[in-house]
């Protein structure tokens, strides 16, 4: 859907920094971005700490320079520079282990979509109270309150512990 | 009788032979395999001179399934393998692996490690350490 991809770029851009998508991963192994679905009739690199050798390397179309050192790498490995070797398990591998058990912050945004709506909701409701609720019914007015507590207490509405056995009937107030 | 003869039988492959009391898993039958038969026959499988990529890939995975941190025997042996099939960054990866499966137990990486660095030296493999990206 065009509105998701629009929304994943916008949080890709500005919030989250991994958000992968299917797009970005081929875009990545040199396919156009235009391919939005993935061939799950051959083998498919992924990162998972439980198969630390996926079936194909990550990047697997390799331009002149990489190729050269795919070459170097048949020759002792000790005369590769710390960022050859680097490289290489980079074409090899998209993320590290420490990348692949790194959290994000997708968490913080959450919450705060979470309490957003939240408020939005309440000024729903707020508006809601104002504008469309019609009075309270009249039973529940100070005058008629009063007049019903004192039936209540007439009647003797649960002395034992309830709402009468909170009235000093000798001193005839609340105790 | 040959009836009683055949039930002996039958019954003596079901009873339990235990090699080490520390084998890992409990069958009701059958041999239960020792530490070293297991290391053993993993240096086999990694030390065979013409192993493939595939086979790397499987053994590796494989052993990393297990509930184990593997042996440095095991890994020296797939060390070796890697260089025989040109591939640094699954040297590379299979550090990582080790160091993952250690868990919480932090004293087992550096164990390893430190039982590698022969190797480590000799075939030119970095750790990730030394190349940075054991932090994100």
């Amino acid at each position: 859907m065009l509105s998701t991809r629009a929304l994943v770029r916008g949080l890709q851009a500005g919030l989250w920094r991994r958000v992968s998508t299917s797009t970005s991963a081929l875009a990545a192994h040199g396919h156009s971005s235009a391919v939005d679905v993935v061939d799950c009739s051959v083998p498919q690199y992924n990162n998972r700490l439980d198969t630390p050798l996926p079936d194909i390397p990550f990047i697997t179309n390799l331009t002149p320079e990489q190729k050269t050192l795919k070459e170097k790498e048949k020759d002792a490995w000790t005369k590769l520079s710390k960022e050859e070797k680097l490289a290489l398990y980079r074409l090899s591998f998209e993320l590290s282990y420490a990348e692949m058990k790194k959290g994000s912050d997708e968490w913080k945004t959450v919450l705060a979509g979470f309490f957003f709506f939240l408020g939005f909701t309440g000024l729903l409701v707020w508006w809601q109270r104002i504008y469309v609720y019609g009075d309270v019914p009249h039973t529940l007015s100070p005058e008629w309150v009063e007049k019903q507590t004192q039936r209540m207490i007439d009647m003797r509405v649960n002395p034992v512990h309830g709402f009468s056995s909170k009235w000093d009937y000798e001193k005839k107030q609340w105790k | 009788t040959q009836s009683s003869a055949v039930v002996e039988t039958i019954l003596s492959c079901c009873r339990p032979q235990y090699h080490s009391p520390l084998a890992a898993r409990c069958y009701s039958h059958g041999k239960q395999e020792t530490d070293e038969e297991f290391d053993a026959r993993w240096i086999t499988y990694f030390s065979k001179p013409d192993i493939d990529a595939w086979e790397l890939r499987k053994g590796m995975n494989t052993l990393i399934g297990y509930d184990l941190v593997p042996e440095p025997k095991i890994l020296d042996a797939a060390l070796r393998a890697c260089r025989r099939l040109n591939d640094l960054a699954s040297a590379i990866r299979i550090l990582e692996a080790v160091k993952d499966k250690a868990g919480p137990h932090k004293e087992i990486y550096p164990y390893v490690v430190q039982e590698l660095r022969p190797t480590l030296s000799e075939l030119g493999i970095p750790t990730p350490e030394e190349l940075g990206i054991d932090k994100a």
